[in-house]
């Protein structure tokens, strides 16, 4: 005979299995639903002219927005060359050196405030800082903006991430007679590497979406924006103008602009995520 | 006769305020295994840390007394941590191959890092140290293969292998038998048995049917002290210190 179990940790365990169940696929349910949404409606403005073409004026139809992805890579490409390099390097200092000084305390604490600094806030100091001075919105102060807002997630994940390299593995390479920075660098930051990488790309991702701090420093535009010093369209600031027009057709275009945003930062992760495991298995 | 490489004088170390290891004394010949036994937090690997600086890279880890490698002493003033530990090799409890790197790049990280780049020097440093550390035969095949995919056995071969491929004179070794099964144990046992024609041993371990079988000289630790040092016979078989037979015989609380 099987023993049988209390009735009252029976019914405790079903609720609780329930619970998870029930929190699980409203997680997944959410994130679907949004996929599904943004596909279904994007969809149908998505063609070959959506990637090739500028954006048409008001009252005719078809045109797309070239510009405007061309315009997001750049932004992110400026934002990621201020925002990797400070927030890598900061975060190895974070978690090589000042994980017990008052440095460390004092970059890890306005790293933390940065990050909860409003991102239209963060807008306003990129006008006043490049905007004002320069007398037009450009590229640069959007991807300024951007790149700043890259810094604090880009320290933190960077520290978290090295700090969880077991410190047996510091400790053979010491023991192996090499000076600490060769530890650190070939030894440390390699094999924290994949999860620095992920940090990145979330990062990467999360200032992929924003418009606020782009609103009065990229501002946007029409037309190809040529070098970095003219204002420049994005695909977020796309999808705001379209959205709270009332033409039908750009209604359809900003869904699909958003399906395109979407793809970009999936994919993105998507590769860099293959490219590295065929790296370190291969 | 064999002449000692290791003199150690009135060694203290402490982490923090906490006084682990108390006036430690001994002397290690050279070609021989010394292993050094006691219950866990009785201060052994602490003791073994402090003969290639690696104590003091903890935090708030502190050391006093002297540590005489081959005359000179580890802790004088203007000495580099970093020559040292290149002398005195090191092998940890828990096999820990650098996770990123193939079992080739593992053996040749040492050399590597500290500037050799010529093929031919490294293919044939990593061929030698694997064949002493008894691996070559189980992984000539794989030798572009993640170093973490192998046993544990044979990843704690392939640590051996990585700190011997720098030539150090002294290898230590803190437990490396103890996240193993007895087969791969009795690999290790036979190699160290090999691998004291050529380099001076210590080994700390719980095991002490081990230290009796692999060691020439055991110590025994207690609380931070040292007890008793020999020869490995005579203290297993006529220990001077009461403590240190109430120990091998098992009767200790």
């Amino acid at each position: 005979m099987t023993p049988t179990l209390p009735l009252g940790r029976r019914l405790t365990n079903g609720i609780m299995l329930s619970l998870t169940g029930v929190c699980t696929v409203t997680v997944i349910g959410v994130l679907f639903f949004i996929l599904g949404y943004i596909t279904y409606h994007g969809i149908s403005a998505l063609d070959w002219n959506f990637f090739t073409k500028l954006p048409k004026p008001v009252g005719e139809t078809g045109g797309g927005m070239a510009n405007a992805i061309v315009g997001t890579l750049k932004l992110l490409l400026l934002a990621s060359l201020i925002g990797v390099p400070i927030g890598f390097i900061g975060g190895v200092y974070l978690a090589e050196y000042g994980r017990k000084n008052t440095i460390g305390f004092l970059i890890r604490y306005a790293a933390d405030l940065l990050n909860g600094i409003p991102s239209i806030v963060m807008g306003i100091f990129a006008y006043t800082i490049i905007v004002l001075p320069m007398g037009h919105f450009s590229t640069l102060a959007g991807g300024v903006a951007l790149g700043i807002m890259m810094i604090p997630i880009a320290v933190r994940s960077a520290e978290e991430f090295i700090k969880l390299v077991p410190a047996t593995i510091r400790e053979a390479g010491l023991g192996l007679g090499l000076p600490e920075w060769k530890v650190v660098s070939f030894i440390v930051i390699p094999s924290a590497f994949r999860g620095i990488l992920t940090g990145i790309m979330l990062d990467l991702a999360r200032v992929a979406g924003e418009t606020a701090p782009l609103l009065f420093t990229a501002f946007s535009n029409r037309f190809w924006s040529r070098g970095w010093l003219e204002p420049i369209a994005s695909l977020p600031v796309m999808i705001y103008t379209y959205a709270i027009t009332p033409y039908e057709d750009w209604h359809r275009q900003a869904w699909a602009a958003g399906l395109v945003l979407l793809i970009l930062v999936l994919g993105a992760n998507v590769i860099s995520r293959l490219v590295l495991h065929r790296r370190l298995t291969g | 006769m064999s002449k000692p490489i290791l003199e150690i004088e009135r060694l203290n170390a402490w982490f923090g305020t906490q006084h682990v290891l108390k006036d430690v004394s001994l002397t290690a010949e050279s070609q021989q295994i010394t292993a050094l036994i006691g219950p866990s937090g009785c201060g052994k690997s602490t003791f073994i840390r402090c003969l290639n600086r690696l104590h003091e890279v903890v935090p708030d880890a502190t050391v006093s007394g002297s540590v005489k490698l081959s005359g000179t002493d580890i802790y004088g003033p203007g000495v580099d941590p970093v020559m040292i530990r290149r002398r005195v090799g090191m092998v940890f409890q828990k096999p820990n191959p650098f996770p990123t790197m193939s079992v080739y790049d593992n053996v040749a990280a040492g050399l590597r890092l500290s500037g050799t780049r010529r093929r031919a020097v490294l293919d044939e440093r990593v061929e030698q140290t694997l064949r002493q550390a008894a691996l070559w035969d189980e992984v000539k095949e794989v030798l572009h293969k993640s170093g973490a995919s192998l046993s544990g056995g044979q990843q704690q071969r392939l640590c051996i292998a990585r700190a011997l491929a720098v030539e150090p004179e002294v290898l230590l070794l803190d437990e490396p038998c103890s996240a193993l099964d007895p087969i791969a144990t009795s690999k290790i046992e036979e190699l160290l048995l090999v691998l004291k024609k050529t380099y001076s041993v210590l080994i700390v371990t719980h095991n002490m049917q081990q230290a009796a079988r692999v060691s020439d000289f055991t110590g025994f630790f207690l609380l931070g002290e040292l007890v008793e040092f020999g020869e490995t016979g005579q203290l297993f078989t006529n220990p001077k210190d009461r403590r240190t037979e109430d120990y091998i015989t098992g009767r200790f609380g």
